[in-house]
């Protein structure tokens, strides 16, 4: 177990580095110039363009840049700005162009939010998902069953951002019936009332394929011979459905739902953008518009950073679900 | 391990008497409404097993002969079954029963060992507990009561180590170790009747016989009846006391095994038995029945094995199409009924035999 968690380890590292060298370069392929966005269009000028471009950095040739960077994420590099010399420990992100704040600051106050609008959505999706996709799967065939599977495909065909700005224009906007997002600084009850709405469109919206993921795995679950001889054994029906029946429909559920809080986690960048969520989501796309070097590759860190994680996760999960699954 | 079996089989206060019959299917129907039609898996089947005696029901994939035993235990989907006749287990009517009767009698008066190991037993549960479960389900007992039970019960089905193997997967046994787990689930409540449903088709040939060996043991110790379901016309041989020959839903021919075997006196037993191996000349070509099982969609018109039947050239008339044939005692043969139309089957199938 150790040594598999150890090797999972060392090809996490690779993944994320692999990641980060592409996004680097990817960065330095495509015509961006972020000096030229943060030069002010009407006064300038070759000077001026030159000298904010020494300022960032990057007039220096790209490899010092690639070294400097990645020297800086293991360990710490120093920055000399306005002529003081700023220290920024390992895993430094560096500084975002535009903001002159430690992107390491710039993200992991936001992160937070993002965590916490994913889970509040994830709770939604997995408890109202989960549970009607037993029921639909157990009433299969009934007017139940297809109400339900109806319901969760016109949800699901409905372009997202359109329901996220209904959720936010009506209930919040309008009717004031669910508050604004406000940052934890205005104090927790009203930041995670703020977060109620955000994260209950997300929470409903993903729970239309939970419907169905889980309704589809219990009826094959269901078809097993082993449910057959549960049921031989003379025990109750809810037992067979339940004790029998769930756990192992829940296994293919168990690597969605890893994957899909990763993909939350790496940015809600829409129910972020609609509900002013200030999360790190909103916070890479602001960076991508201003072609805001360090904070891009921040995001990207971060996302595949959790990417991996969650790999990671769901893996030794499933060795916990599924006894023939052996971690070595 | 004979002392663990006396208190097992002393637990069951009632008295059995071997022969006596624990269950009597009549004129039991099966029927799938499907899209396409209704499905007649089962057409007006009479049988009967017997405590202490094994009844094997042979045929070719699709008789029938796992629809029916399945109706025993009410393990079809109630919605889209069709179920009529009469089912008595040990004196209780099955046919139309609520889902609380066949609760009951699950695993108490009759059990069963499905044909896949493997797939039968459920995958994340320890072999022990699903045996025990079994057991808390119908006795007021502790988990430990239970789980005592259910090592008991491995033990006597020749697990080795049984104290210890209760706690594995079923993923860490091997195929003919998983059969026996189910065969000790299949025992654990001591029920009258057990029913095999191709308990060996999974499991290779020298586990077979090791198999069929503990169910014709186990069964002289509980003095349950067995229903043996199989397509295996050798395993009959070995395990039967009686059989029960079904083509397309039906039941064609029924006797003692032993006597069917040696001289099968209906058409398509006849074809069963020449297309053995053992039963040609070498360097001939096994002989296989003409066509193939009819589609039970849509049942030929009078005796279903018509079609096929090599013999109907020597009925009379248009009976074979036009008549489904009765249960009638075989002319000339003694504890022996089928359902054909030929007026001496035996005389005729000797010819035939006699004829190559």
């Amino acid at each position: 177990m150790l040594t598999y968690i150890l090797r999972r380890l060392a090809l996490a590292l690779s993944v994320i580095l692999a990641t980060l060298v592409s996004a680097f370069l990817l960065f330095f392929a495509g015509p961006s110039d972020p000096a030229q966005a943060m030069c002010p269009e009407t006064r300038c000028n070759a000077t001026r363009l030159a000298a904010i471009t020494k300022s960032i950095g990057l007039d220096k040739p790209l490899t010092v840049q690639f070294f400097d960077y990645f020297k800086g994420l293991f360990f710490g590099r120093d920055f000399v700005y306005a002529g003081d010399t700023v220290h920024c420990g390992a895993p430094c992100l560096g500084f975002s162009f535009v903001t002159r704040r430690s992107v390491n600051e710039e993200l992991f106050t936001r992160f937070p939010n993002t965590i916490v609008l994913a889970l509040m959505a994830a709770v939604v999706f997995v408890t109202v998902g989960v549970t009607l996709g037993i029921i639909a799967a157990v009433r299969r065939g009934s007017a139940t069953d297809r109400g339900l599977v109806g319901a969760s495909q016109v949800l699901g065909s409905i372009p997202y951002y359109v329901l996220a700005l209904l959720v936010a224009l009506y209930p919040v906007i309008l009717w004031n019936v669910l508050p604004q997002y406000s940052s934890i600084s205005a104090g927790v009850g009203p930041y995670f009332m703020g977060m109620l709405a955000p994260a209950l469109i997300l929470g409903f919206v993903t729970s239309a394929s939970y419907v169905r993921y889980t309704r589809n795995s219990m009826i094959e679950t269901l078809s097993m011979d082993y449910i057959r001889t549960a049921r031989s054994k003379g025990i109750s029906e809810r037992t067979v459905l339940y004790k029998h029946g769930f756990r192992a429909a829940m296994s293919p559920i168990a690597t969605i739902l890893g994957l899909d809080i990763a993909a939350l986690l790496t940015g809600t960048l829409i129910t972020e953008q609609i509900f002013g969520v200030d999360g790190i989501g909103r916070r890479g796309l602001a960076a991508l518009k201003a072609f805001d070097l360090p904070v891009i590759m921040g995001t990207v860190l971060i996302g595949a950073v959790v990417v991996v994680f969650m790999n990671l996760v769901v893996d030794i999960a499933y060795s916990f679900i599924d006894p023939r699954v052996r971690l070595s | 391990m004979t002392a663990s079996v006396n208190t097992i089989s002393t637990q069951s206060a009632e008295a059995r008497n071997a022969g006596d019959v624990v269950l009597d299917v009549s004129d039991l129907s099966v029927a799938f409404p499907t899209e396409e039609g209704v499905v007649k898996a089962v057409s007006n089947l009479t049988y009967q097993a017997r405590l202490g005696r094994t009844l094997a029901i042979v045929g070719e994939s699709g008789s029938g002969k796992s629809v029916s035993s399945m109706a025993v235990l009410g393990l079809h989907n109630p919605k889209r079954t069709q179920i009529t006749g009469s089912i008595k287990l040990d004196g209780i009517e099955l046919v139309g029963a609520p889902a609380s009767t066949f609760q009951k009698i699950r695993s108490t008066k009759a059990a069963m060992v499905f044909q896949d190991p493997q797939s039968s037993l459920h995958p994340f549960h320890k072999v022990g507990k699903q045996i025990a479960e079994a057991y808390q389900a119908h006795n007021k007992v502790s988990k430990q009561v239970a789980m005592k039970r259910a090592v008991e019960m491995l033990d006597l089905v020749g697990i080795p180590n049984p104290q210890r193997r209760a706690n594995s997967y079923p993923h860490e046994f091997s195929g003919g170790m998983r059969q026996r787990a189910m065969i000790a689930l299949g025992l654990v409540n001591n029920p009258k009747l057990l029913i095999a449903d191709e308990p060996t088709t999974a499991l290779d040939v020298t586990v077979q016989a090791q198999i069929l060996d503990l169910v014709n043991d186990l069964q002289k110790e509980f003095g349950s009846a067995v229903i043996l379901i199989t397509h295996d016309l050798a395993v009959v041989a070995e395990t039967a006391d009686d059989i029960l020959v079904m083509y397309a839903g039906r039941g064609v021919e029924k006797g003692s095994a032993k006597e069917v075997l040696a001289q099968p006196s209906h058409p398509y037993t006849y074809g069963l038995l020449q297309s053995l191996p053992s039963h040609s000349e070498d360097l001939e070509e096994l002989r296989a029945i003409k066509g193939t099982p009819p589609s039970l969609l849509n049942l030929p018109s009078g005796c279903s094995f018509h079609p096929r039947c090599e013999f109907k050239s020597q009925v009379e008339g248009d009976a074979c199409w036009t008549q489904l044939p009765a249960w009638r005692p075989t002319p000339g043969l003694h504890n022996r009924e089928i359902r054909c139309h030929l007026a001496d089957p035996v005389a005729t199938l000797k010819h035939d035999e006699e004829a190559r």
